[in-house]
């Protein structure tokens, strides 16, 4: 497993792997489309928020291993988050994927177990397949009905 | 056989390429640079080729010695230029054995030719009632242009379906092929599956029914003899950036009256021949449809890609590329869960494959570490692989700087992929 360690790390592996909260959500309340138009991989997200909690969640479609670790474990990290802290979490991967290096390290810390996608910042055009889920989630929270892209993400 | 790059000896090859790759490295100094520690494997040729040096000098000779606008200044250094620009032309031509020098329409690359025929040609001989007939193999490029036309005219645009090995399927082509199609458009080489498809059969079909053909070459024209006059096409459309040349710079190959009978494509300089405020009159072919100052050492550029590709002879380059697509292909073969995609026989130039449990980005990203460039995506052709069921795959593409050696890297990178993703 010398190979590319940094960037797939056992729980990346194991998230592609066996994707967890995988398929439609029949209560869900919420849901959003993401694509990454660069190679087509498409993330449908569900979510049922109930008193600005979410309370269920689950992703289908995928890509990637990164992109599937990344909703796998979203899914994972956010039930029973408030709407407020979801947002929390995006704005802290945001942070530690395409924010100030100088303290990446510090909001990886904060960001739990999603800190295994640290590694991603080196490898600039996978950053996307990393925050594909993340920007669907943010269109999911708002109830957009437009699909979103990475490429409107900039 | 020359030295191999990482010092090994590469592996047997059972029939020797004609041109020695690794010896051609040393043309193009981009391959002076490493990728991670390691020589560079560029397997990605179809996306866009390396340029030689000669390519490059000359570029930059333009711009240090030669710099002028052209068709204008009545100063030796405007005359010069003029020749340099125009003599590039003779050479593009003669490249893909045009008749006539005029006949070639200096573009920004293949999908402003396209654009430019569904224009000019298109606005003014296909409308409601009429059809265009295109492919499902097809590059973007060559499908969103008859979209728009057929938008704008209410033409329909028809498309040749693809059998499961990704080629054409020309049981359904008499059934398409009408009266009513006035343009059959269609790729000689498919980006995304490397297919070579049957210029002549289509021709011939096409002349049937009195319907103009457009070849695009953007991936013929750098891997296989191309000779317009015998392939008896309407147009050509291919681009410099894929043949040793620099990006911004193509051609429009268009027989003479078919030029002469079109509308200009864009308004400006350069393309008029009298502007009054009444209204303006056009120049002649090409002149008509190279509005604006051109890209001048681009042209130059492209010229020499051309010097270039004809030192190494053209046959020689489209039978190095059959060999090293065998070998890549053989080699594929023996890597557990690789799948390839497209024809056996009668491709050139690209392998595209899936495999299994791996996605082409994660394939592609690990390949890189190992200073190895492939493609993983849809290549801009996303009917092909809507077509396969697939949302990506990956693609090895080859040109005249690879070797036996560069698929030995792949295959080795291939390997480790599959040791990442092992399921346990």
């Amino acid at each position: 497993m010398a190979e590319m360690d940094d960037l797939y790390q056992e729980v990346i592996l194991d998230h592609n792997r066996q994707p967890r909260n995988f398929g439609p959500l029949g209560d869900a309340n919420r849901s959003a489309e993401g694509h990454n138009p660069l190679c087509g991989d498409t993330i449908v997200l569900y979510l049922r928020v109930e008193d600005d909690v979410v309370t269920d969640v689950s992703f289908e479609g995928g890509g990637c291993a990164i992109a599937t670790a990344s909703a796998s474990l979203m899914t994972e990290v956010l039930r029973g988050k408030s709407v407020a802290q979801a947002r929390a979490l995006f704005e802290g991967m945001m942070d530690m994927l395409t924010g100030d290096p100088t303290h990446a390290a510090e909001v990886a810390e904060d960001l739990g177990k999603l800190a295994v996608f640290s590694g991603v910042r080196e490898y600039p055009m996978r950053v996307k397949c990393a925050t594909l889920v993340w920007h669907t989630l943010q269109a999911a929270l708002e109830d957009l009905r437009q699909p979103v892209s990475t490429e409107q993400q900039g | 056989m020359t030295a191999h790059p990482a010092g090994t000896a590469p592996a047997p090859v059972r029939v020797e390429p004609p041109l020695d790759g690794l010896a051609l490295r040393a043309d193009f100094p981009i391959f002076e640079r490493t990728m991670a520690g390691r020589p560079l494997v560029y397997l990605d040729s179809a996306a866009t080729s390396q340029k030689p040096a000669a390519v490059i000098r000359a570029v930059e000779a333009f711009y240090r010695t030669t710099n002028a606008n052209v068709h204008r200044g009545v100063y030796a250094l405007s005359a010069e230029a003029t020749d340099l620009y125009e003599s590039a032309r003779t050479v593009v031509a003669r490249f893909i054995g045009a008749r006539d020098r005029r006949e070639v329409v200096f573009t920004r690359g293949t999908t402003e030719a396209v654009n430019l025929v569904a224009q000019a040609w298109g606005g003014a001989n296909v409308g409601r009632g009429d059809a265009v007939l295109t492919t499902e193999l097809e590059h973007h490029s060559n499908l969103v242009p008859w979209q728009l036309l057929a938008e704008r005219t209410g033409a329909e645009v028809r498309y040749l379906r693809i059998t499961d090995d990704g080629r054409l399927d020309l049981s359904e082509l008499d059934r398409l092929l009408d009266r009513r199609v006035k343009l059959l458009a269609f790729g000689h080489v498919s980006n995304a599956l490397g297919t070579v498809n049957p210029v002549r059969q289509l021709v011939e079909a096409a002349r049937a029914v009195g319907a103009r053909v457009l070849l695009d070459g953007a991936q013929g024209v750098p891997h296989l003899p191309v000779d317009v006059t015998a392939m008896d096409i309407d147009f050509l459309a291919f681009s410099g950036h894929k043949m040793c040349g620099p990006t911004g710079i193509g051609a429009l190959w268009a027989r003479r009256e078919l030029l002469e009978a079109m509308p200009p494509y864009q308004g400006g300089g350069e393309m008029i021949r009298t502007v009054s405020l009444a209204g303006s009159t056009w120049a002649e072919p090409p002149a008509r449809f190279e509005a604006g100052t051109p890209n001048i050492a681009g042209a130059v550029g492209l010229g020499e890609a051309a010097r270039y590709l004809s030192g190494l002879g053209m046959e020689r380059v489209a039978a190095h590329g059959a060999v090293l697509v065998a070998y890549a292909l053989e080699r594929l073969d023996g890597v557990p869960g690789v799948r390839v995609l497209g024809p056996r026989p009668d491709r050139s130039g690209a392998v595209t494959f899936t495999m299994d449990g791996v996605h082409p980005h994660d394939l592609a990203s690990i390949l890189d570490r190992r200073g190895v460039a492939i493609r993983a995506g849809h290549h801009c052709a996303m009917p092909v692989h809507a077509r396969l069921g697939l949302t990506a795959t990956a693609r090895a593409s080859f040109y005249v700087y690879n070797a036996p050696w560069d698929v030995d890297a792949l295959v080795e990178g291939l390997e480790a992929a599959r040791g990442v993703f092992r399921r346990d």
